[in-house]
């Protein structure tokens, strides 16, 4: 079995789930002897925002590079030249190519990739929507100098591309949601993502969703059949490099909670600080830390301060590698008040790190992790009255450490990769009969 | 001779309600759901349980007889929500055929933390049964047979019972057969009667299992696997909770009619009777001394207390528990001390165990949490108030001070 595979860059270097599932899935699968043609938007030189230190010529891309030869056997990797970035918006992308293209015409992009994995593209699209087009064609164009199967695209950006290859080589294509315009933006849903993602949906020929979850929104809003769509939840990586307690060096007066995601609507910052302010108003002696960075970051600072509880909440901006293991070090316990969580990693990796978590009922983790805290996003009261007994009464936490902690080892991402083989095997058969 | 002697735990507990730390009264327990659990079990096992053995004891003149244990808690919710069960326990306690078990009254684990409490409990639930049923209980079992040989020390100190209940596990038998009479180590008086779990559990848990290779299970069969006792034994003791009767196993696998026919098929043979545990005990010498240095229970397949304290927050909540008995009877606050002592009920540490939660089956009967954390943070925020009580007595004086003196 060969896959086409149209997904994202792997972590540290990307902020969000979908990067993280990428490589889970991918090296899993690698793991099974599965071929994968892996693609993937990248930038071939960039100065700008926050990808200075990490696309430097000389470590074209380390994340890939280095893997590669270690992690992965059966993978190749085929880079697109494109600024696409997963849980971008239209805005944001505007903002940043109009700033690539200002350094271009300053002259610092004299330097070419001589790297043979990088697929030159031509120039790149003023707005977001006609990127993921010409991302499209692009891939499509390099899709012919591939042999494959079966096509497996994730998530929205990619779906055109996944269409395009599809119609080009006449294979089946797969479609993986990890999260749907209405988790990312409620009710108020941008019309033209909703359109490609229903438009992606309708023509695969299977769908696999990260949660029962999703599968419902899938069935519900986008009027696909349910026959047509797979569950297949999310493994977690463990990596096991745990460092010593002592390497953080911070005395523990306070007790510290954590959130730990995009500060975007979705992820329902606006409930944690709500929680923070009931918690703050029977306990003192603790700190919620807001790591990440988002389009609702500074509502979120100025609804910290309107609360007044501006000096109790710290906002650490979007963490990357060591800063991370840091924080869960801290960490006494961990909360996800997703609004809408098609899966949510995030858990897993807090426990993992052997913190404690509480997470929303409105999320596909909370499918299958037991030994968790959960609690509807909306119900600040039951928020609030879980982290105060987390942070109260020491053996609760030390119950759902050691349970949760083994709890994950069972979510493995073989698994994942094994039910996505099978629905390879489903779909390819189906086309050959049709 | 092989006497069949039949004992009942009857027993519900009062569940708490949702209580987060925020909350700051006085009202713990979830009357509505109490209520409606109540009835339900009620109508489905105990009234038609009830009225059936009422029925058969009629009918075998004196020659069928059963044993129950009702616990204080359980008796008190009847009273108010489900009076007719009550009256037709009364009816059975004057046919003289049913005889009725002494227990804490609360169906607490007090016998492991507070052994002043224990005693108080069990004096209380004889004192209740004495009034309810006109009978002072002569026979001792403890929360879900919880036992070990300082219990039936302690039990023979007490001065008023005659025999004690326990699990007949296999690892304190050794290779002796619990269809005899036997002595607790260390006791001069006290008799022990073992619960054969073989016989009991084709009952409580097999009778409906169809994958059971010795399903479906008649009474015939049934009776016939008593009277190969005859020869090896003196008495079967047959030890199960009250609800396998309309409510573990439900009405339509035929369990009421299982019930209905074997009296007739146990007395077809000549050997065979129904004895209530005291008149086991006086039927019967003890031919050996059984010694259980280690506590033994009747439950899970470990027969052991790690449903209730095996993991941190049951000890936790427990211990903290009982840590506050000082304050609470400090307080002579009739109410609070009533709370306190509802709050021992096992069944609250029972839903914070985590033993089966990934499985999921055992222990979720009628547990109204969703996960062993939650029953947990319950329990605590509770504790909390309850302690705040107290804390408020305390530094407002007292006023209730002394008025308790005789229940302290």
């Amino acid at each position: 079995m060969k896959v086409f595979m149209l997904g994202w860059e792997f972590p540290p270097f990307i902020s969000g789930g979908l990067g993280t599932a990428c490589y889970g899935l991918t090296k899993a699968m690698d793991k099974l002897g599965i071929e994968v043609v892996f693609v993937l938007p990248k930038m071939v030189e960039s100065e700008y925002a926050t990808h200075v230190k990490l696309l430097s010529p000389g470590s074209l891309s380390p994340s890939l590079s280095s893997l590669r030869g270690a992690e992965f056997k059966k993978t190749k990797f085929r880079l697109i030249d494109s600024p696409l970035q997963p849980y971008s918006t239209a805005d944001v992308y505007q903002r940043q190519i109009e700033e690539t293209l200002m350094h271009k015409r300053m002259g610092h992009s004299g330097r070419v990739s001589s790297s043979s994995q990088f697929i030159s593209s031509g120039d790149y699209a003023g707005d977001m929507y006609s990127e993921v087009q010409r991302y499209a064609s692009v891939a499509a164009r390099l899709s012919e100098t591939e042999e494959f199967d079966v096509v497996h695209a994730h998530d929205w950006m990619t779906y055109p591309a996944g269409i395009e290859v599809a119609k080009r080589s006449g294979k089946p294509l797969v479609v993986h949601i990890h999260s749907t315009e209405f988790d990312r933006s409620g009710e108020h849903v941008n019309q033209m993502i909703y359109d490609i993602e229903r438009e992606g949906m309708h023509f695969a020929n299977r769908i696999i969703a990260v949660s029962n979850f999703t599968r419902n929104i899938i069935v519900e809003r986008y009027g696909v059949s349910g026959d047509k769509v797979e569950v297949v939840h999310n493994g977690v990586e463990r990596n096991g490099n745990n460092q010593l307690l002592s390497e953080v060096g911070i005395k523990k007066e306070e007790k510290v909670v954590l959130f730990l995601g995009r500060i975007t609507m979705q992820k329902g910052p606006e409930y944690f600080l709500h929680a923070a302010k009931k918690v703050l108003g029977v306990m003192d002696d603790v700190k919620f830390v807001m790591a990440g960075s988002g389009d609702m970051m500074h509502r979120a600072v100025e609804m910290a301060a309107g609360l007044g509880i501006g000096s109790k909440v710290l906002f650490t901006g979007f963490l990357r590698g060591e800063d991370v293991n840091r924080i869960y070090k801290m960490a006494d316990l961990f909360v996800m008040p997703s609004v809408s969580e098609p899966f949510g990693i995030v858990p897993l990796e807090a426990l993992e790190n052997d913190v404690p978590v509480i997470i929303s009922k409105q999320s596909g983790v909370s499918e299958v992790l037991r030994h968790a805290l959960k609690v509807d996003f909306w119900d600040v009261d039951e928020m609030a009255n879980k982290i105060i007994a987390v942070l109260r009464y020491p053996p609760l936490g030390i119950t759902l450490r050691n349970y949760g902690n083994f709890e994950i080892r069972k979510l493995q991402w073989r698994d994942s990769a094994v039910r996505c083989s099978r629905i390879y095997e489903q779909v390819t058969s189906e086309a050959v009969g049709v | 001779m092989a006497s069949v002697c039949f004992y009942f735990q009857v027993h519900q507990p009062l569940r708490l309600r949702h209580y987060t730390v925020f909350d700051n009264n006085h009202q713990y327990f979830d009357d509505y759901k109490n209520y409606g659990i109540c009835r339900k079990v009620a109508n489905k096992c105990y009234l038609p349980a009830n009225r059936l053995l009422l029925e058969l004891i009629r009918r075998y003149d004196g020659r069928f007889k059963i044993a129950y244990s009702i616990t204080g808690v359980l008796l008190e919710q009847l009273e108010n929500y489900a009076p007719e069960v009550m009256s037709t326990f009364d009816a059975l306690a004057e046919t003289g055929c049913v005889e009725f078990l002494a227990e804490t009254y609360y169906h607490s684990l007090s016998f492991l933390y507070s052994r002043g409490e224990f005693a108080e409990q069990v004096r209380m639930h004889s004192d209740r049964v004495e009034y309810l049923f006109g009978q002072r209980p002569r026979v001792f079992r403890n929360t879900e047979l919880i036992y070990n040989n300082e219990l039936a020390s302690f039990i023979e100190s007490m001065d008023c019972f005659d025999g004690i209940l326990c699990e007949g596990a296999d690892h304190i038998l050794g290779s002796r057969s619990p269809n005899f009479v036997y002595r607790p180590k260390d006791c001069n008086k006290l008799k022990l009667l073992l619960k054969n779990y073989s016989l009991s559990d084709d009952i409580a848990f097999r009778f409906s299992n169809r994958n059971w290779s010795q399903w479906p299970l008649t009474a015939d069969k049934f009776a016939g696997w008593v009277n190969d006792v005859n020869g090896n034994g003196n008495v079967v003791n047959l030890f199960m909770d009250y609800e396998t009767f309309g409510e573990h196993q439900w009405e339509d696998t035929g369990i009421f009619n299982f019930v209905r026919h074997l009296p007739e098929k146990i007395l077809q043979h000549p050997d065979n009777d129904f004895k209530t545990p005291s008149e086991v005990i006086d039927s019967y010498d003890a031919l050996d001394t059984i010694d259980v240095p280690h506590i033994v229970s009747w439950a899970d397949t470990e027969r052991d207390i790690s449903a209730w304290v095996g993991n941190a927050m049951q000890s936790n909540a427990i211990y903290e528990l009982y840590r506050i008995e000082g304050q609470i009877k400090e307080t002579g606050d009739r109410k609070i001390l009533e709370d306190w002592r509802k709050l021992q009920t096992s069944d609250h540490f029972y839903y914070m165990c985590t033993k089966y939660f990934a499985d999921g089956d055992v222990h979720k009967y009628f547990n109204p949490y969703d996960s062993p954390y939650d029953s947990y943070i319950n329990f605590m925020n509770i504790l909390g108030n309850i302690k705040l009580r107290c804390l408020r007595i305390r530094e407002g004086g007292s006023p209730g001070a002394g008025v308790l003196t005789g229940l302290v």
